[in-house]
C-alpha cells in the first residue's frame, strides 16, 4: 500500500467540507492541544453558540473567516497509524472553480460531499467532472447531513442511484458512497450507531485502506530534462524526475525531439550513484556520447511519444481575460516552454452537464476543447497515458497570468508532412541579390499621428536609395486580403496575423516591408513580432493625442466625440504605447523630411 | 544477461520521505533552470539545514547554483552564527549575511521595540537585502503545517514590486507546471518543503544524518522564565527583570530565532531519537514557543506575511 494519500474535499458552500475534515482531525486525536484551545476560543467569539466549530481549523484566511466561506485551497497534514495524508480543502463555489482545479491536480482521490437532503446537484456534477478532467482516478461521495434526514436508508439509496447514473459518464477506477454527518461525527472517524443498515467502513478507515498505486509495470522509461549539470569539463549530466518506467546503466535511450540515441553511462539518484532508477525518482543521468541535450528535451526508450506541432486539448480557462481564437501564449508541457497559439475552439463543454456547446470565446471557469499549435516541435503524450507529458498550462505573455490548464487528448497531423523544404534559393541569397537586408518596419501610433505620411515618405526615400520595398496599409490590405474581416476582437487579431504573415513572406523574398496600422495593443504587436522574428522593427509615432485631434484630417475624432464611431482608439478604446520601441518619433514639431532623416539614421544598419 | 524476474527486487518503492524529497528537488531544479537570479534564504534553523541538504543533493556534483542569504537581526544565539559559518565553509557555498544597519544604528532591540523590532530587523531587512542584490526568486523553508495562513500559500508565491503577497489573487498552480514568469521588480518566494510536516523534517534529519544546531538538543543552559516561556540568557545584552535570576535548566529549542524571542522547553532529549520521540508525542504545535505569533491573535501571521514577513 502507498504510504501517502493526497486527497481533496469538494462540495458546495454549505455542504460542510471544512467541518468534515476538522471533525476527522479532532476525532482521530490528530490535533495539537494549542490548536484545540484556539478552536474553542475562536468558536466562542464566533456565532456558533459556543459549540465547537470544526471548520475554523481549516478556513485560514481572514477574508474567509469573515465571509464564512472557503476561497482558496488549504492544505492539511495528518498521520494515522496506518497512513500519512495530505488533504486539500477546496472551495465549492463556481466562481472558484479554478482553485478547486488546483487542489484536484494535486490529488489521488476526491471526497465529494453531497447534502443528503438535496441529493445530486449541479455542483456535484461540476465537481465530479473537474476531478475527472484533472486526472483523479478514485472518488468517494460522502453523503453528508444524514442527521437532518433521520439517517434514512431509503433516501441514501435514492442518492446512490443518482450517483451511479452520474458516474456512467466518467472513467473513475473506484467510486464509493459513505453516509456521514460532519457536525455529529457519524461515520467520520468511527462507525455510526445511528445507521446500523450501513455495512461499509467509516470515511477515515476507507481512506486508510484504499489502494491508489498505479500499475505501471509495462510503462517504458521517460524523463523530461530539467537542467544540464556541468560542474566541470569531465561531468555533463541531465537532471530530471523519471515520469515513467525505469532506467539502468548501459540502457539505450533516445533524445526527443532530435531522435538522437546514446547509452546511459551513469545514474545519480540525488548524490548517490545507482545502477538503476525508476518512476518518481530525481536523477542525474550521464550518457556515453556527446549529443545535444538541453532543458525541455525528453530522454526515453519509448517509441510512441509524440513529437509534433499541433494537438487537441481539453482546457479549463482560468483567466479574467477571455480566450479568443488566434491568440498567442506561452505553453508549458513537461519542462518545455514555447510560444503557442490557440488555433481553433472546437466547442465549449458545459461544466455542469457535459454538453458540447459551440463557442467563439471562452470565459473564466469554462471548459473547452481546443486545437493548439506550437512554434516548434513539442514532445508530448496523451494525458491518459502520462500525466507529466500530457498536462499543460497556457501563460499570458503580457500579464503572465496562468490563463489555462489543460490535458492533451489527441495529436493532430497537419496535411501530411508539411515540413519546410530547405531550398537552394534562400532568403539570404535573395537579400544578397537585392543588396539589402530584409526587414519589416512596423509603424504604430494613433489615428492622425502621421504614420501613413511618414511610411510613404520613407518608402520614397528608400526607393531613391535603390532599395526594394513594399508598403502595406489599410488601403491595400483591408480592401483585399482582409476584406472578409470585421472589427471584432478575433477579427482584429486575425487581421494583424495575416499582415504579419504577408510581411514575413515578403521578408523571405528579400523585401523591406513598411506597415502602417494603428495596432493599438501590445499583444497584437507582440504576435506580429513573433511571426516576423528578428526582422521586426517597431517604430512608435508618439505624436500626442491633442495634436492628432487638432489635425483630424479625416474628421474621425469629431465623429468619435459625437459618439458616431464605437471603439475609437484614443477616445473610447485604449492605445497601449510600446514599452521598448526601436524608434520613437513625435511629429508635432518636425517636418516630414526631418522625421525621415531621423528614421534613416535610427534604422541605419538594419537596412 | 540479467534475469527479468530480478528486476522488481532492484526497484525500491518510494516511501513518504522519498516522495517529499523528490518533490522538493524537482522544485529547486525548476527554479535554478527558469529564474534569473535565485537565492536560498538560510535561517540556520533545522528547516534551513534540510533545505541546504536538499539543494546539495539536487545539483550534485555541482554546488547549488545560487548563493545563500542569512538575514541577521544581530540577536541570534551565538551558537547559531558559529554553526552558520562552519557549515558554509564545509560545503563551500556562498553565504551572504545581511544586517539592517539603519536599525542597528537606531538601537532597535527586542526588549524595547516588540513587534516593530521583528518588522525592522527581519521583514524590512529581508526586503532590503532582496532589493540590494536584485534576487528574482528566494527559496524559503516555510511549511504549510506551521500555521493557518501558510496552509493556503502556493509553492511559488508571488510578490509585487512592493514585495507584498496578495492572498486573494494567487496564481493557480497545476500539476508540476510552475509558472515562473515575472515582470521587472516582481519576485517569487518559493517554498519547496511546503508539504512537509515537523515530524517529516525530524525523520529526514535522522535518516540523512543532517547536522543541526546543537541548541535543538537538550543541554543545561542558563534561562529565565517569562510568560511560561524559558528564555535563554545567551549574552550580557539580555535584560533581566527586577528579581529575575538566571537558573540552569536542561532545555532544548523546538524553533530557533532571536534568543530573547525563542522559548525553550524543559527536556532530556539529547539525541535525535529522543527529540523525535518527544516531537511525535508533542501536545503543543511548533509555533507556540515562538513568542511573536501571540501578538494579535490568529490573524497576526497573515498580516505580517502580507507586509512581507517570510
Amino acid at each position: 500500500m502507498d504510504s501517502l494519500l493526497k486527497f481533496i474535499t469538494c462540495g458546495s458552500v454549505d455542504d460542510g467540507k471544512s467541518t468534515l475534515i476538522g471533525h476527522m482531525l479532532y476525532d482521530a486525536k490528530l490535533l495539537f492541544a494549542d490548536q484545540e484551545d484556539a478552536l474553542e476560543l475562536e468558536s466562542k467569539v464566533g456565532s456558533n453558540d459556543g459549540k465547537i466549530d470544526y471548520s475554523l481549523l481549516l478556513d485560514g484566511l481572514m477574508a474567509e473567516r469573515e465571509q464564512g466561506i472557503t476561497i482558496d485551497v488549504a492544505y492539511r497534514y495528518f498521520t494515522t497509524e496506518r497512513r500519512s495524508f495530505i488533504v486539500a480543502d477546496t472551495p465549492g463555489h463556481e466562481e472558484y472553480t479554478r482553485n478547486m482545479a488546483v487542489g484536484a491536480s494535486f490529488a489521488d482521490l476526491a471526497v465529494i460531499l453531497v447534502d443528503a437532503s438535496q441529493g445530486v446537484l449541479t455542483q456535484t456534477r461540476r465537481h465530479t467532472r473537474i476531478c475527472a478532467l484533472m486526472g483523479i482516478k478514485h472518488v468517494v461521495f460522502a453523503i453528508n447531513k444524514m442527521d437532518l434526514i433521520n439517517y434514512s436508508q431509503e433516501r441514501f439509496k435514492k442518492i446512490k442511484k443518482e450517483i451511479r447514473i452520474l458516474l456512467a459518464e466518467f472513467d473513475y477506477e473506484t467510486a464509493e458512497l459513505i453516509p456521514v454527518s460532519a457536525t455529529e461525527g457519524d461515520n467520520i472517524a468511527k462507525k455510526s450507531k445511528n445507521m446500523p443498515w450501513y455495512k461499509g467502513p467509516c470515511l477515515l478507515s476507507y481512506l486508510e485502506e484504499i489502494d491508489i498505486s498505479e500499475d505501471d509495470s509495462d510503462t517504458e522509461f521517460s524523463m523530461p530534462v530539467q537542467r544540464v549539470c556541468r560542474p566541470n569539463h569531465t561531468f555533463r549530466g541531465f537532471e530530471g524526475q523519471i515520469e515513467g518506467g525505469s532506467i539502468s546503466v548501459g540502457d539505450e535511450i533516445t533524445v526527443l525531439p532530435s531522435r538522437e540515441t546514446s547509452t546511459v553511462r551513469s545514474i545519480l539518484c540525488g548524490d548517490k550513484e545507482v545502477n538503476r532508477a525508476s518512476v518518481g525518482q530525481p536523477v542525474t543521468i550521464q550518457l556515453n556520447t556527446e549529443i545535444d541535450v538541453s532543458r525541455g528535451c525528453v530522454l526515453t526508450n519509448r517509441t510512441d511519444l509524440y513529437v509534433n506541432t499541433m494537438f487537441s486539448a481539453t482546457i479549463l480557462w482560468m483567466d479574467d481575460v477571455k480566450l479568443v481564437e488566434g491568440k498567442n501564449y506561452l505553453i508549458k508541457v513537461g519542462t518545455q516552454r514555447i510560444p503557442a497559439t490557440v488555433l481553433n475552439i472546437r466547442h465549449k463543454i458545459d461544466v455542469n452537464t457535459g454538453q458540447e456547446v459551440p463557442a467563439d470565446a471562452i470565459y473564466k471557469n469554462e471548459i473547452a476543447q481546443c486545437d493548439i499549435s506550437v512554434s516548434s516541435s513539442l514532445v508530448f503524450d496523451l494525458f491518459e497515458n502520462n500525466k507529466a507529458l500530457g498536462s499543460l498550462i497556457l501563460i499570458d505573455r503580457i500579464s503572465h497570468a496562468t490563463s489555462a490548464c489543460g490535458v492533451i487528448t489527441q495529436s493532430i497531423h497537419r496535411s501530411h508532412d508539411l515540413t519546410w523544404h530547405t531550398m537552394d534559393v534562400t532568403k539570404e541569397f535573395r537579400e544578397n541579390q537585392l543588396d539589402q537586408k530584409a526587414s519589416t518596419i512596423w509603424f504604430t501610433g494613433l489615428s492622425g499621428s502621421g504614420k501613413s505620411t511618414l511610411a510613404n515618405a520613407l518608402e520614397k526615400r528608400l526607393a531613391s536609395m535603390g532599395k526594394h520595398t513594399m508598403l502595406l496599409d489599410g488601403d491595400n490590405i483591408r480592401m483585399g486580403l482582409n476584406k472578409n474581416l470585421g472589427f471584432s476582437e478575433s477579427d482584429r487579431i486575425e487581421n494583424i496575423r495575416r499582415i504579419a504573415e504577408v510581411a514575413k513572406l515578403m521578408n523571405d523574398a528579400g523585401l523591406i516591408v513598411l506597415t502602417s496600422f494603428i495596432s493599438p495593443f501590445v499583444r497584437d504587436r507582440r504576435q506580429a513580432r513573433d511571426i516576423i522574428g528578428s526582422d521586426f522593427v517597431e517604430v512608435y509615432i508618439s505624436t500626442p493625442i491633442e495634436e492628432c485631434e487638432r489635425r483630424d484630417i479625416k474628421g474621425l475624432y469629431a465623429a468619435a466625440r459625437a459618439g458616431q464611431i464605437e471603439n475609437f482608439t484614443g477616445i473610447t478604446s485604449p492605445y497601449e504605447a510600446p514599452e521598448h520601441p526601436d524608434v520613437t518619433i513625435d511629429t508635432s514639431n518636425l517636418t516630414v523630411d526631418e522625421c525621415v532623416d531621423k528614421l534613416i539614421d535610427a534604422l541605419g544598419d538594419k537596412l | 544477461m540479467r534475469a527479468q524476474g530480478n528486476q522488481a527486487f532492484e526497484v525500491k518503492t518510494m516511501d513518504h520521505l522519498d516522495k517529499l524529497e523528490a518533490e522538493a528537488i524537482y522544485i529547486m531544479r525548476e527554479v535554478a533552470a527558469e529564474c534569473e537570479k535565485p537565492v536560498m534564504l538560510y535561517s540556520i534553523g533545522k528547516d534551513s539545514s534540510v533545505m541546504l541538504h536538499l539543494a546539495l543533493k539536487a545539483f550534485y556534483p555541482e554546488k547549488p547554483p545560487f548563493p545563500f542569504l542569512h538575514v541577521n537581526t544581530t540577536w541570534k544565539f551565538k551558537e547559531m552564527i558559529a554553526f552558520r559559518d562552519k557549515i558554509a565553509k564545509e560545503h563551500g557555498i556562498e553565504m551572504i549575511e545581511y544586517i539592517n544597519e539603519e536599525g542597528v544604528a537606531q538601537g532597535i532591540n527586542p526588549f524595547d521595540h516588540g513587534a516593530a523590532y521583528t518588522d525592522i530587523m527581519k521583514t524590512q531587512a529581508l526586503k532590503q537585502a532582496l532589493t540590494k542584490y536584485g534576487f528574482t526568486a528566494a527559496f524559503g523553508g516555510g511549511r504549510r503545517d506551521e500555521e493557518k495562513s501558510r496552509a493556503k500559500e502556493r509553492i511559488f508565491s508571488f510578490r509585487n514590486t512592493e514585495q507584498v503577497w496578495d492572498p486573494k489573487n494567487q496564481r493557480p498552480e497545476m500539476w508540476k507546471l510552475f509558472n515562473t514568469e515575472i515582470n521587472k521588480g516582481e519576485s517569487i518566494r518559493v517554498f519547496p518543503i511546503s508539504n512537509w510536516t515537523e515530524a517529516d523534517i525530524w525523520q529526514y534529519i535522522k535518516r540523512e544524518n543532517i547536522e543541526i544546531v546543537p541548541l535543538y538538543f537538550a543541554d543545561v543552559r542558563p534561562v529565565v522564565e517569562r510568560d511560561g516561556n524559558l528564555i535563554m540568557v545567551d549574552d550580557d545584552r539580555m535584560r533581566l527583570n527586577p528579581g529575575e535570576v538566571p537558573m540552569m535548566k536542561k532545555v532544548r529549542f523546538r524553533t530557533l530565532g532571536c534568543y530573547p524571542l525563542s522559548g525553550g522547553v524543559e527536556s532530556d532529549a539529547d539525541t535525535i531519537d529522543a527529540v523525535i520521540e518527544e516531537t511525535l508525542s508533542a501536545v503543543s504545535s511548533e509555533r507556540t514557543s515562538r513568542v511573536i505569533d501571540k501578538d494579535g491573535g490568529a490573524a497576526s501571521m497573515e498580516k505580517r506575511k502580507r507586509e512581507g514577513y517570510f
